[in-house]
């Protein structure tokens, strides 16, 4: 597999999942190296009233710790963040988190489509856009305001998923750049973190 | 949903300002933006200009509209682990120097956070003898924390994180049920002053024990935060409590230093300094 447009002027990736993508985000995590040079942010469906433990599961296997954010807290290379349980996570223009309790969005808080969309106000054309299994719709939305903003939008192949809801939904919406099984996903990771390493 | 550009949003914010001396212009751009392109399409406006227009030739809508541009969502005993330490470590800390307890709920919504430190405080023993104070920015949503009536449906929620704080009786004993809704106990909030207070344009107006401010502050930016725990600071007796939601952080505000963190994990802090 080769990726055409892969180049050094990203500053982020974020990551949205939900039914059945944990394995896949743990292999990835697993997979990338450790000197991985951008952010990754992370909106995953949790459970809503479970504040501890997952966090603590995707950091075991990851290569670096995950971090559930405090509000307002700054975006930093390198890093892998977590939408913390209950909250909605917002990037707010200078590369800040932003939480918050509203009304769930898609029935999910946090909602992926909140974190994805604000991301690509906030980073546009320098973003990154991951869609993994998931059995709903949240984060098809997001994926195409990524898209519109010029940034690199990736599904998971719904060949692949466990529940192929959620990338299907983006792929009907959006003209997606790449449609990866989670190896190719974790390759062009791979290559990606190669072109900033010089 | 439309996209919104900040240069409206800054427009609405000073229409506001202007005419009704209440100041959005510090309120965290991401969600505050969500909020106002929901009211764009909850009433059918084209754009934020017919908004603003309709703001300023209505007061009755702009109180609306505040109801609508503020964020209510809430439940009872909200991270139940929290109440625990508020009532097996900080409130018994506060009783070996102090007879009765002051507490303010700066930003309590519909009041749901208010029934479970009445609860809390009676199941201690010493509900009667405590001094509460319940505010918020939006007077409907006081109007429906006075009347403590919320839908069943909600109960499932708020009965579960009772069990988790490990209270001592049965949660439905404090609220009767009636065509679909929970009626609270009015015994408990009897001693409540529950008013109208912005935290942003008000003043500083009592001293406490407790400011419970949680979830409220993260609808601010930093600047507006900074502001904001200013003025908390100034309503807290030396050596009184700070609690604030989980996900919230002092630690890049000017005053933090004049509070030590009691207990990380929930937001606990400690005024140690005036
Ligand atoms: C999400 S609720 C928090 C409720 C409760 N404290 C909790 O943690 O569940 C936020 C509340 O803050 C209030 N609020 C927002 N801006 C405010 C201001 N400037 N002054 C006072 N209250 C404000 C809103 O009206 C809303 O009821």
């Amino acid at each position: 597999m080769r990726f055409a447009d892969i180049n050094d002027s990203y500053r982020a990736v974020v990551i949205g999942g939900s039914a059945g993508s944990f394995q896949g985000i743990t292999k990835i995590l697993s997979n990338i190296p450790e000197s991985f040079p951008l952010p990754i942010i992370m909106c995953l469906h949790r459970l809503k009233h479970v504040r501890n433990g997952f966090m603590e599961a995707l950091s075991i296997k990851s290569v670096k710790p995950v971090i559930e954010p405090y509000d307002k807290e700054g975006i930093k290379k390198g890093k892998v963040y977590l939408a913390p349980a209950n909250y909605h996570m917002y990037i707010e223009l200078g590369h800040t988190f932003a939480l918050s309790t509203e009304s769930m969005v898609n029935n999910s808080r946090p909602s992926i489509d909140i974190t994805l969309e604000s991301s690509a106000y906030s980073y546009k054309q320098r973003l990154i856009g991951i869609l993994l299994s998931g059995a709903n719709k949240d984060g098809a939305i997001g994926m195409k305001t990524i898209k519109e903003k010029g940034g690199l939008t990736i599904v998971q192949d719904p060949a692949e998923c466990l529940i192929d809801t959620m990338p299907t939904a983006a792929l009907r919406i959006t003209e997606i750049d790449y449609t990866l099984s989670i190896e190719n996903i974790i390759k062009f990771l791979n290559e990606l973190a190669k072109k900033y390493s010089n | 949903m439309q996209e919104i550009h900040i240069v409206d949003i800054r427009k609405l914010a000073e229409t506001i300002k202007e005419k009704y001396n209440y100041d959005f212009t510090n309120y965290a751009m991401s969600s505050f933006k969500r909020r106002v392109s929901r009211i764009l399409e909850l009433y059918k406006f084209n754009n934020v200009e017919s908004l603003i227009k309709k703001i300023s030739e209505s007061e009755a809508y702009f109180q609306e509209f505040l109801s609508e541009i503020t964020v209510n969502v809430t439940e009872m005993f909200r991270d139940p682990s929290f109440w625990r330490v508020l009532r097996d470590k900080i409130i018994p800390n506060i009783l070996l120097n102090h007879q009765k307890i002051s507490i303010w709920h700066a930003g309590c919504s519909s009041g749901e956070e208010v029934y479970s430190m009445a609860i809390l405080l009676k199941e201690m023993g010493i509900l009667e003898s405590s001094k509460i104070v319940a505010t918020d920015i939006d007077p409907i949503i006081i109007e429906k924390a006075k009347k403590g009536v919320y839908p069943i449906k909600n109960m499932d929620l708020n009965d579960k994180n009772y069990l988790r704080v490990q209270g001592t009786e049965d949660f439905n004993k404090y609220y009767e049920e009636k065509n679909g809704y929970a009626y609270m106990d009015k015994s408990l909030v009897e001693n409540v002053s529950f008013r109208i207070h912005d935290l942003v344009n008000g003043m500083v107006f009592s001293k406490f024990d407790i400011v419970m401010c949680r979830n409220v502050m993260i609808y601010f930016n930093q600047t507006l935060q900074n502001d904001v725990l200013k003025k908390l600071h100034e309503s807290i007796f030396k050596y009184g409590y700070l609690a604030i939601g989980s996900k919230e952080s002092l630690i890049w505000c000017e005053i933090a230093n004049k509070f030590i963190v009691v207990n990380n994990e929930e937001k606990v802090y400690k005024k140690i300094k005036e």
